[in-house]
Protein backbone atom coordinates (compact mmCIF):
# COMPACT_ATOMS: atom_id res chain seq x y z
CA UNK A 1 0.00 0.00 0.00
CA UNK A 2 1.17 3.47 -0.87
CA UNK A 3 0.76 6.41 1.38
CA UNK A 4 -1.43 8.67 0.00
CA UNK A 5 -0.45 12.24 -0.92
CA UNK A 6 -1.01 14.32 2.19
CA UNK A 7 -2.33 17.45 0.84
CA UNK A 8 -0.46 20.98 1.80
CA UNK A 9 -2.55 23.56 2.76
CA UNK A 10 -0.86 27.52 3.16
CA UNK A 11 -0.94 28.47 6.69
CA UNK A 12 -2.48 31.68 8.38
CA UNK A 13 0.13 33.85 8.54
CA UNK A 14 0.82 37.38 10.55
CA UNK A 15 3.30 39.65 11.02
CA UNK A 16 4.42 37.99 14.13
CA UNK A 17 4.96 34.67 12.45
CA UNK A 18 6.58 35.75 9.34
CA UNK A 19 10.15 35.21 10.34
CA UNK A 20 9.06 31.32 11.11
CA UNK A 21 7.24 30.81 8.08
CA UNK A 22 9.86 32.41 5.86
CA UNK A 23 12.74 30.07 7.09
CA UNK A 24 10.43 27.15 6.48
CA UNK A 25 10.56 27.88 3.09
CA UNK A 26 14.19 27.02 3.25
CA UNK A 27 14.34 24.47 5.32
CA UNK A 28 14.68 25.47 8.23
CA UNK A 29 12.82 25.07 11.57
CA UNK A 30 13.03 28.20 13.84
CA UNK A 31 12.17 28.25 17.47
CA UNK A 32 11.33 31.70 19.59
CA UNK A 33 12.90 31.88 22.97
CA UNK A 34 13.29 34.49 25.28
CA UNK A 35 16.01 37.16 25.25
CA UNK A 36 15.42 37.80 29.30
CA UNK A 37 14.39 34.51 30.57
CA UNK A 38 16.00 31.53 27.64
CA UNK A 39 12.24 29.84 27.43
CA UNK A 40 12.13 28.22 24.34
CA UNK A 41 8.16 29.30 23.27
CA UNK A 42 5.54 27.25 21.23
CA UNK A 43 3.45 28.19 19.38
CA UNK A 44 5.44 30.73 17.75
CA UNK A 45 4.75 34.75 19.23
CA UNK A 46 6.29 37.73 20.41
CA UNK A 47 5.37 37.13 24.00
CA UNK A 48 7.11 35.13 26.73
CA UNK A 49 4.90 32.56 28.52
CA UNK A 50 7.73 32.46 31.10
CA UNK A 51 8.24 35.65 32.22
CA UNK A 52 6.08 37.83 30.42
CA UNK A 53 8.92 39.86 27.83
CA UNK A 54 8.34 41.17 24.44
CA UNK A 55 11.70 40.78 22.93
CA UNK A 56 12.77 36.86 21.69
CA UNK A 57 15.01 35.70 19.30
CA UNK A 58 15.18 33.10 16.75
CA UNK A 59 17.36 30.12 16.45
CA UNK A 60 17.37 26.63 14.53
CA UNK A 61 15.59 23.50 16.24
CA UNK A 62 17.61 20.79 15.55
CA UNK A 63 14.92 19.18 13.87
CA UNK A 64 14.90 15.61 16.25
CA UNK A 65 12.09 15.03 18.41
CA UNK A 66 10.17 11.83 19.84
CA UNK A 67 6.28 11.08 18.90
CA UNK A 68 4.82 11.98 22.08
CA UNK A 69 1.06 10.78 20.78
CA UNK A 70 -0.37 9.99 17.60
CA UNK A 71 -3.74 8.86 15.89
CA UNK A 72 -4.22 7.39 12.27
CA UNK A 73 -6.94 9.71 11.03
CA UNK A 74 -9.34 7.77 8.67
CA UNK A 75 -12.27 10.42 8.14
CA UNK A 76 -10.33 13.40 7.20
CA UNK A 77 -11.85 16.49 6.86
CA UNK A 78 -12.17 18.80 3.75
CA UNK A 79 -8.68 18.63 1.54
CA UNK A 80 -7.65 15.65 3.71
CA UNK A 81 -11.13 13.80 3.05
CA UNK A 82 -9.49 11.86 0.11
CA UNK A 83 -5.84 11.19 1.88
CA UNK A 84 -7.13 8.75 4.35
CA UNK A 85 -5.22 7.13 6.58
CA UNK A 86 -3.02 9.25 7.46
CA UNK A 87 -1.24 10.10 11.10
CA UNK A 88 -1.76 13.43 13.30
CA UNK A 89 0.54 13.43 15.83
CA UNK A 90 2.29 15.54 18.80
CA UNK A 91 5.91 15.65 18.14
CA UNK A 92 8.08 16.27 21.06
CA UNK A 93 11.35 18.48 19.84
CA UNK A 94 14.57 17.90 21.64
CA UNK A 95 14.47 21.87 22.85
CA UNK A 96 10.95 20.55 24.17
CA UNK A 97 8.00 21.90 22.88
CA UNK A 98 5.44 19.14 21.67
CA UNK A 99 4.11 20.78 18.35
CA UNK A 100 1.04 19.24 16.22
CA UNK A 101 2.06 17.79 13.06
CA UNK A 102 1.49 14.60 10.40
CA UNK A 103 3.56 11.96 10.43
CA UNK A 104 4.97 10.83 6.66
CA UNK A 105 7.21 8.35 5.02
CA UNK A 106 6.03 5.36 6.66
CA UNK A 107 2.63 3.42 6.60
CA UNK A 108 0.56 4.19 9.39
CA UNK A 109 0.61 1.57 11.36
CA UNK A 110 4.37 1.57 11.60
CA UNK A 111 3.94 4.64 13.97
CA UNK A 112 3.91 4.60 17.85
CA UNK A 113 4.88 6.49 20.69
CA UNK A 114 8.09 7.23 21.86
CA UNK A 115 9.68 6.77 17.89
CA UNK A 116 11.86 8.78 16.70
CA UNK A 117 11.32 10.99 13.96
CA UNK A 118 13.00 14.19 12.31
CA UNK A 119 11.43 16.95 10.73
CA UNK A 120 10.83 17.32 7.01
CA UNK A 121 9.43 20.12 4.97
CA UNK A 122 6.28 20.05 2.90
CA UNK A 123 6.74 23.23 0.16
CA UNK A 124 3.31 24.84 0.24
CA UNK A 125 3.84 26.90 -2.76
CA UNK A 126 3.32 30.21 -1.22
CA UNK A 127 6.27 30.99 0.23
CA UNK A 128 6.06 28.45 3.65
CA UNK A 129 6.25 24.85 3.96
CA UNK A 130 4.55 22.44 6.34
CA UNK A 131 7.23 20.83 9.28
CA UNK A 132 6.56 17.53 9.03
CA UNK A 133 8.27 14.44 10.81
CA UNK A 134 9.29 11.36 9.77
CA UNK A 135 10.93 8.21 11.31
CA UNK A 136 14.59 8.80 11.87
CA UNK A 137 15.81 6.15 9.70
CA UNK A 138 13.44 7.50 6.46
CA UNK A 139 14.63 10.65 7.13
CA UNK A 140 18.10 10.21 7.03
CA UNK A 141 18.02 7.91 3.79
CA UNK A 142 15.47 9.81 2.12
CA UNK A 143 13.23 7.10 1.69
CA UNK A 144 9.93 9.94 1.23
CA UNK B 1 -17.38 35.78 48.99
CA UNK B 2 -19.07 32.04 48.01
CA UNK B 3 -21.86 31.58 45.88
CA UNK B 4 -22.70 28.93 48.43
CA UNK B 5 -26.54 28.48 48.88
CA UNK B 6 -26.64 32.14 47.70
CA UNK B 7 -28.46 31.10 44.03
CA UNK B 8 -30.87 28.66 43.47
CA UNK B 9 -32.09 26.66 40.06
CA UNK B 10 -35.78 27.45 39.59
CA UNK B 11 -36.72 26.01 36.17
CA UNK B 12 -34.99 24.19 33.26
CA UNK B 13 -35.73 23.48 30.22
CA UNK B 14 -34.72 21.13 27.40
CA UNK B 15 -35.55 21.26 23.87
CA UNK B 16 -37.59 18.06 22.87
CA UNK B 17 -36.56 17.75 19.21
CA UNK B 18 -33.43 16.65 18.13
CA UNK B 19 -33.69 18.37 14.33
CA UNK B 20 -35.32 21.03 13.85
CA UNK B 21 -34.60 22.55 10.08
CA UNK B 22 -37.88 24.62 10.11
CA UNK B 23 -37.10 26.98 13.03
CA UNK B 24 -33.89 29.78 13.18
CA UNK B 25 -31.39 29.74 15.93
CA UNK B 26 -33.12 32.92 18.11
CA UNK B 27 -36.10 30.97 17.41
CA UNK B 28 -34.62 28.24 19.65
CA UNK B 29 -33.29 30.26 22.06
CA UNK B 30 -36.63 31.73 22.56
CA UNK B 31 -38.61 28.44 22.89
CA UNK B 32 -36.27 27.47 25.71
CA UNK B 33 -36.17 30.29 27.30
CA UNK B 34 -40.19 30.24 27.89
CA UNK B 35 -39.85 26.51 28.69
CA UNK B 36 -37.68 27.32 31.32
CA UNK B 37 -39.47 30.20 32.84
CA UNK B 38 -42.56 28.45 32.48
CA UNK B 39 -40.98 25.39 34.86
CA UNK B 40 -39.89 28.29 37.00
CA UNK B 41 -43.37 29.67 36.95
CA UNK B 42 -42.00 33.11 36.09
CA UNK B 43 -42.59 35.32 33.42
CA UNK B 44 -40.16 37.11 30.45
CA UNK B 45 -40.64 40.23 32.61
CA UNK B 46 -39.28 38.95 35.61
CA UNK B 47 -35.92 38.32 34.03
CA UNK B 48 -33.25 40.85 35.14
CA UNK B 49 -30.19 39.11 34.28
CA UNK B 50 -29.50 37.58 30.66
CA UNK B 51 -26.63 35.40 29.73
CA UNK B 52 -26.04 33.28 26.31
CA UNK B 53 -23.20 32.18 24.11
CA UNK B 54 -22.77 33.67 20.66
CA UNK B 55 -24.29 31.45 18.90
CA UNK B 56 -27.49 33.93 18.22
CA UNK B 57 -25.25 36.44 17.32
CA UNK B 58 -23.83 39.64 19.20
CA UNK B 59 -23.60 37.65 22.14
CA UNK B 60 -26.31 38.97 24.40
CA UNK B 61 -26.99 42.26 22.78
CA UNK B 62 -29.01 40.02 19.78
CA UNK B 63 -31.37 38.13 22.01
CA UNK B 64 -32.05 41.19 25.04
CA UNK B 65 -33.68 42.21 22.39
CA UNK B 66 -35.16 39.24 20.36
CA UNK B 67 -36.49 38.64 23.61
CA UNK B 68 -37.22 42.28 24.69
CA UNK B 69 -35.71 41.40 28.06
CA UNK B 70 -33.86 44.94 29.86
CA UNK B 71 -31.46 42.90 31.70
CA UNK B 72 -29.43 44.82 35.00
CA UNK B 73 -26.45 42.20 33.94
CA UNK B 74 -25.18 40.64 30.99
CA UNK B 75 -22.53 38.05 30.70
CA UNK B 76 -21.83 36.24 26.98
CA UNK B 77 -18.61 34.07 28.07
CA UNK B 78 -17.25 31.52 25.87
CA UNK B 79 -15.74 28.90 26.48
CA UNK B 80 -17.60 26.22 23.91
CA UNK B 81 -19.91 23.47 25.23
CA UNK B 82 -19.23 24.50 29.45
CA UNK B 83 -20.09 28.19 28.54
CA UNK B 84 -23.60 27.65 30.58
CA UNK B 85 -21.30 25.69 33.84
CA UNK B 86 -19.42 29.17 33.66
CA UNK B 87 -23.47 30.87 33.33
CA UNK B 88 -24.50 29.50 36.20
CA UNK B 89 -21.57 30.53 38.02
CA UNK B 90 -21.46 34.19 37.00
CA UNK B 91 -25.15 34.26 37.17
CA UNK B 92 -24.74 32.77 40.95
CA UNK B 93 -22.25 35.54 41.81
CA UNK B 94 -24.41 38.09 40.14
CA UNK B 95 -26.86 37.26 42.75
CA UNK B 96 -24.76 37.07 45.67
CA UNK B 97 -23.91 40.65 45.08
CA UNK B 98 -27.15 41.69 44.44
CA UNK B 99 -27.05 42.82 41.20
CA UNK B 100 -29.77 41.11 39.93
CA UNK B 101 -32.70 38.42 41.34
CA UNK B 102 -33.76 36.43 37.77
CA UNK B 103 -30.92 34.99 35.31
CA UNK B 104 -32.06 33.63 32.17
CA UNK B 105 -29.53 31.52 30.75
CA UNK B 106 -30.32 30.19 27.06
CA UNK B 107 -28.55 27.79 24.59
CA UNK B 108 -29.66 26.90 21.21
CA UNK B 109 -28.29 25.58 17.42
CA UNK B 110 -28.64 23.81 14.43
CA UNK B 111 -25.61 21.65 14.15
CA UNK B 112 -27.69 18.87 12.48
CA UNK B 113 -30.22 20.01 10.00
CA UNK B 114 -27.46 22.85 9.20
CA UNK B 115 -24.57 20.03 8.94
CA UNK B 116 -22.33 22.72 10.69
CA UNK B 117 -19.40 20.15 11.27
CA UNK B 118 -18.08 20.11 14.62
CA UNK B 119 -14.21 21.58 13.78
CA UNK B 120 -11.68 23.36 15.93
CA UNK B 121 -12.80 27.08 16.20
CA UNK B 122 -9.13 28.36 15.19
CA UNK B 123 -9.14 30.41 12.49
CA UNK B 124 -7.79 33.97 13.52
CA UNK B 125 -6.83 32.52 16.37
CA UNK B 126 -3.23 32.93 17.43
CA UNK B 127 -2.41 29.29 17.20
CA UNK B 128 -3.58 28.59 13.69
CA UNK B 129 -1.14 28.71 12.15
CA UNK B 130 0.31 25.78 13.59
CA UNK B 131 -2.65 23.63 13.73
CA UNK B 132 -4.82 23.97 10.59
CA UNK B 133 -3.25 22.75 8.28
CA UNK B 134 -2.49 18.73 9.24
CA UNK B 135 -5.98 17.72 8.93
CA UNK B 136 -7.46 18.17 12.52
CA UNK B 137 -11.59 17.52 13.61
CA UNK B 138 -12.76 17.79 16.34
CA UNK B 139 -12.11 14.29 16.99
CA UNK B 140 -8.68 14.18 16.44
CA UNK B 141 -7.61 16.27 19.64
CA UNK B 142 -10.07 13.46 21.54
CA UNK B 143 -7.80 10.49 19.59
CA UNK B 144 -4.49 11.82 20.74
CA UNK B 145 -5.32 12.16 25.01
CA UNK B 146 -6.63 8.77 24.41
CA UNK B 147 -3.99 7.06 22.40
CA UNK B 148 -1.53 8.58 25.39
CA UNK B 149 -3.99 7.74 28.31
CA UNK B 150 -3.39 4.15 26.77
CA UNK B 151 0.14 4.56 26.77
CA UNK B 152 0.67 5.71 30.23
CA UNK B 153 -2.34 3.52 31.78
CA UNK B 154 -3.53 0.56 30.08
CA UNK B 155 -6.76 1.41 28.71
CA UNK B 156 -7.90 -0.05 26.58
CA UNK B 157 -10.58 -0.02 23.63
CA UNK B 158 -13.30 -1.75 25.78
CA UNK B 159 -12.76 -0.21 28.58
CA UNK B 160 -13.98 3.28 26.76
CA UNK B 161 -17.04 1.34 25.26
CA UNK B 162 -18.11 1.12 28.54
CA UNK B 163 -19.25 4.51 28.97
CA UNK B 164 -20.96 4.29 25.50
CA UNK B 165 -22.47 0.78 26.67
CA UNK B 166 -24.11 2.90 29.82
CA UNK B 167 -25.10 6.26 27.93
CA UNK B 168 -27.09 3.68 25.78
CA UNK B 169 -28.62 1.34 28.51
CA UNK B 170 -29.94 5.39 30.10
CA UNK B 171 -31.07 6.63 26.48
CA UNK B 172 -33.66 4.00 26.12
CA UNK B 173 -35.57 5.67 28.73
CA UNK B 174 -35.72 8.52 26.97
CA UNK B 175 -38.09 9.37 24.77
CA UNK B 176 -36.72 12.48 23.03
CA UNK B 177 -33.09 10.43 23.14
CA UNK B 178 -31.77 10.69 19.24
CA UNK B 179 -30.61 6.84 19.77
CA UNK B 180 -32.67 4.68 21.76
CA UNK B 181 -31.09 1.03 21.26
CA UNK B 182 -28.61 -0.58 23.54
CA UNK B 183 -24.92 -0.98 22.38
CA UNK B 184 -22.51 -3.60 23.50
CA UNK B 185 -19.31 -3.32 24.26
CA UNK B 186 -18.40 -5.21 20.90
CA UNK B 187 -20.52 -3.20 19.13
CA UNK B 188 -18.58 -0.11 19.89
CA UNK B 189 -15.78 -1.97 19.36
CA UNK B 190 -17.00 -2.69 15.78
CA UNK B 191 -17.85 0.79 14.80
CA UNK B 192 -15.44 2.15 12.24
CA UNK B 193 -12.42 3.86 13.37
CA UNK B 194 -13.09 7.54 12.90
CA UNK B 195 -9.46 8.56 14.32
CA UNK B 196 -7.65 5.68 16.16
CA UNK B 197 -7.92 4.55 18.81
CA UNK B 198 -11.95 6.16 18.88
CA UNK B 199 -14.25 4.38 17.02
CA UNK B 200 -17.75 6.01 15.92
CA UNK B 201 -20.00 4.94 18.82
CA UNK B 202 -16.73 6.78 21.33
CA UNK B 203 -18.05 9.96 19.48
CA UNK B 204 -20.96 12.15 20.51
CA UNK B 205 -24.12 12.88 18.06
CA UNK B 206 -24.51 15.83 16.45
CA UNK B 207 -27.88 17.16 17.25
CA UNK B 208 -30.23 20.45 16.83
CA UNK B 209 -32.03 21.63 19.73
CA UNK B 210 -31.28 23.66 23.08
CA UNK B 211 -31.88 24.45 26.48
CA UNK B 212 -32.59 27.10 29.59
CA UNK B 213 -31.64 27.34 32.84
CA UNK B 214 -33.40 29.60 35.13
CA UNK B 215 -31.02 31.46 38.38
CA UNK B 216 -32.35 33.23 41.42
CA UNK B 217 -31.63 34.47 44.40
CA UNK B 218 -32.81 32.57 47.52
CA UNK B 219 -36.14 35.46 47.88
CA UNK B 220 -37.36 34.10 44.58
CA UNK B 221 -37.20 30.58 45.00
CA UNK B 222 -38.70 31.04 48.74
CA UNK B 223 -41.72 32.94 46.68
CA UNK B 224 -42.23 30.44 44.19
CA UNK B 225 -43.96 26.99 44.09
CA UNK B 226 -41.66 24.97 42.20
CA UNK B 227 -39.08 22.99 43.66
CA UNK B 228 -35.53 24.61 43.40
CA UNK B 229 -32.20 23.31 43.85
CA UNK B 230 -29.21 24.89 45.89
CA UNK B 231 -25.95 26.22 43.85
CA UNK B 232 -23.58 24.62 46.62
CA UNK B 233 -20.03 25.76 44.45
CA UNK B 234 -18.42 26.31 41.09
CA UNK B 235 -15.20 26.61 39.58
CA UNK B 236 -14.24 27.31 36.49
CA UNK B 237 -10.79 27.56 34.60
CA UNK B 238 -8.79 27.51 30.76
CA UNK B 239 -6.23 24.49 30.51
CA UNK B 240 -4.18 24.84 27.58
CA UNK B 241 -1.21 23.38 25.87
CA UNK B 242 1.19 25.30 28.88
CA UNK B 243 3.88 26.54 26.09
CA UNK B 244 3.92 23.78 23.88
CA UNK B 245 4.01 21.27 27.34
CA UNK B 246 0.94 19.86 27.00
CA UNK B 247 0.12 17.01 28.90
CA UNK B 248 -3.00 14.70 27.34
CA UNK B 249 -3.64 12.91 30.24
CA UNK B 250 -5.51 15.10 32.22
CA UNK B 251 -8.36 18.11 31.94
CA UNK B 252 -9.24 21.15 33.45
CA UNK B 253 -11.61 19.61 35.79
CA UNK B 254 -7.93 18.63 37.84
CA UNK B 255 -8.60 22.06 38.78
CA UNK B 256 -11.95 22.74 38.65
CA UNK B 257 -13.11 19.94 40.62
CA UNK B 258 -11.60 20.61 44.09
CA UNK B 259 -12.18 24.71 43.56
CA UNK B 260 -15.83 23.36 43.28
CA UNK B 261 -16.07 20.84 46.47
CA UNK B 262 -13.87 23.34 48.50
CA UNK B 263 -16.70 26.03 47.97
CA UNK B 264 -19.70 23.47 48.05
CA UNK B 265 -18.14 21.90 51.43
CA UNK B 266 -18.70 18.38 49.99
CA UNK B 267 -16.28 15.39 48.55
CA UNK B 268 -16.92 13.07 45.68
CA UNK B 269 -17.55 10.49 48.27
CA UNK B 270 -20.72 12.89 49.09
CA UNK B 271 -21.96 12.72 45.40
CA UNK B 272 -25.52 10.78 44.07
CA UNK B 273 -25.17 11.45 40.52
CA UNK B 274 -22.92 13.00 37.98
CA UNK B 275 -23.56 14.90 34.41
CA UNK B 276 -19.99 14.47 33.10
CA UNK B 277 -18.99 15.82 29.43
CA UNK B 278 -18.70 13.43 27.06
CA UNK B 279 -18.22 14.81 23.59
CA UNK B 280 -16.00 11.27 23.25
CA UNK B 281 -15.77 8.54 25.82
CA UNK B 282 -12.14 9.52 26.82
CA UNK B 283 -13.61 12.72 27.66
CA UNK B 284 -15.45 10.47 30.40
CA UNK B 285 -12.79 8.57 31.95
CA UNK B 286 -10.13 11.32 32.35
CA UNK B 287 -12.97 14.06 34.19
CA UNK B 288 -13.67 11.63 36.37
CA UNK B 289 -10.00 10.74 37.49
CA UNK B 290 -9.47 14.31 37.56
CA UNK B 291 -12.66 15.04 39.48
CA UNK B 292 -11.19 12.96 42.33
CA UNK B 293 -13.66 10.15 41.91
CA UNK B 294 -11.16 7.71 41.42
CA UNK B 295 -6.87 7.65 40.94
CA UNK B 296 -5.43 8.82 38.23
CA UNK B 297 -4.91 6.69 35.18
CA UNK B 298 -7.85 4.09 36.73
CA UNK B 299 -10.74 5.62 34.91
CA UNK B 300 -10.57 2.72 32.38
CA UNK B 301 -10.84 0.31 34.96
CA UNK B 302 -13.21 2.23 37.06
CA UNK B 303 -16.07 2.20 34.59
CA UNK B 304 -16.36 -1.39 34.13
CA UNK B 305 -19.05 -3.70 35.65
CA UNK B 306 -21.32 -1.24 34.96
CA UNK B 307 -20.43 1.40 37.40
CA UNK B 308 -22.06 4.43 35.53
CA UNK B 309 -24.96 2.64 35.11
CA UNK B 310 -27.87 4.06 37.11
CA UNK B 311 -29.66 4.16 39.23
CA UNK B 312 -27.32 1.35 40.94
CA UNK B 313 -24.00 1.78 40.01
CA UNK B 314 -21.40 3.25 41.95
CA UNK B 315 -21.12 6.64 40.41
CA UNK B 316 -24.49 6.71 37.96
CA UNK B 317 -23.67 9.39 35.07
CA UNK B 318 -25.33 10.83 32.45
CA UNK B 319 -28.81 9.57 32.83
CA UNK B 320 -31.06 11.31 29.98
CA UNK B 321 -28.46 9.52 27.62
CA UNK B 322 -25.91 12.28 27.61
CA UNK B 323 -24.17 13.64 24.22
CA UNK B 324 -23.36 10.08 22.96
CA UNK B 325 -26.82 9.27 22.86
CA UNK B 326 -29.31 11.33 23.83
CA UNK B 327 -28.49 15.16 22.80
CA UNK B 328 -25.46 17.65 22.34
CA UNK B 329 -26.97 20.44 20.53
CA UNK B 330 -24.75 22.51 18.53
CA UNK B 331 -22.18 20.68 19.11
CA UNK B 332 -22.25 21.92 22.97
CA UNK B 333 -23.00 19.33 25.66
CA UNK B 334 -23.22 21.82 29.23
CA UNK B 335 -26.30 23.02 29.19
CA UNK B 336 -28.20 19.41 28.51
CA UNK B 337 -25.59 18.04 31.86
CA UNK B 338 -27.10 21.08 33.98
CA UNK B 339 -30.72 19.93 33.11
CA UNK B 340 -30.27 16.36 33.77
CA UNK B 341 -28.68 17.38 37.05
CA UNK B 342 -31.51 19.45 38.22
CA UNK B 343 -34.18 16.33 37.10
CA UNK B 344 -31.91 13.94 39.35
CA UNK B 345 -31.86 16.21 41.98
CA UNK B 346 -35.93 16.99 41.63
CA UNK B 347 -36.46 13.47 41.63
CA UNK B 348 -37.79 13.91 38.07
CA UNK B 349 -35.41 11.86 36.01
CA UNK B 350 -36.95 8.64 34.22
CA UNK B 351 -38.24 6.51 36.93
CA UNK B 352 -35.59 3.57 35.58
CA UNK B 353 -33.17 5.42 35.91
CA UNK B 354 -33.41 8.14 38.79
CA UNK B 355 -31.04 7.71 41.98
CA UNK B 356 -33.07 7.73 44.66
CA UNK B 357 -32.42 10.09 47.28
CA UNK B 358 -30.27 12.13 45.36
CA UNK B 359 -29.33 14.72 47.24
CA UNK B 360 -26.14 16.02 45.83
CA UNK B 361 -24.87 16.47 41.83
CA UNK B 362 -22.00 17.37 39.80
CA UNK B 363 -22.23 18.57 36.24
CA UNK B 364 -19.24 19.27 34.64
CA UNK B 365 -18.61 20.72 31.07
CA UNK B 366 -15.30 20.48 28.80
CA UNK B 367 -15.23 22.99 25.85
CA UNK B 368 -12.92 23.48 23.40
CA UNK B 369 -10.40 20.22 23.18
CA UNK B 370 -8.90 18.07 25.68
CA UNK B 371 -6.53 17.74 22.62
CA UNK B 372 -5.21 21.53 22.97
CA UNK B 373 -7.23 24.13 25.04
CA UNK B 374 -10.02 23.93 26.76
CA UNK B 375 -12.63 26.34 28.95
CA UNK B 376 -13.68 23.51 32.22
CA UNK B 377 -16.32 24.08 34.75
CA UNK B 378 -17.34 22.68 37.35
CA UNK B 379 -21.01 22.70 38.93
CA UNK B 380 -22.67 20.91 42.45
CA UNK B 381 -25.62 21.63 42.92
CA UNK B 382 -27.74 20.13 46.13
CA UNK B 383 -31.18 18.73 46.69
CA UNK B 384 -32.54 21.62 49.18
CA UNK B 385 -35.29 24.11 48.41
CA UNK B 386 -35.28 27.57 49.48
Amino acid sequence: MTVPPLPVPAPERTPETDTFWDATAVGRLLLAHCDVCGTVIWYPKSYCPGCGGISVSWSEASGAGTIYSFTVVFRGPGPFRDAVPFVIAYVELAEGPRVLTNIVGCEPDQVSIGQMVRVVFSDTGEGSALYRFAPSEAASSGDM
Amino acid sequence: MTINARAYIAGVYEHPRREIPDRSIPQIHAEVALGALADAGLDPSDVDAYLCDSTAGFGAISMAEYLNLHPRFIDSTETGGSSYLVHVGHAAAAIAAGRCHVALITMAGLARSRRVAPTARSSGSPEAGFESTWGMSAVTGYALAAQRHMYEFGTTSAQLAEVKVAASLHAQHNPHALLRNPVTVDEVLDSPLISSPLHRLDCCIVTDGGGAVVVVSPEVARDIERRTVTVLGQAETVKHTDNGRIDLTFTGAAVTGPRAFAEAGVAPADVDYVSIYDSFTITVIETIEDLGFCEKGDGGRFVLDGALVAPDGRLPFNTDGGGLCNNHPSNRGGMTKIIEAVRQLRGEAHPAVQVSNCEIALAHGTGGSIGTRMGSATLILGQADA
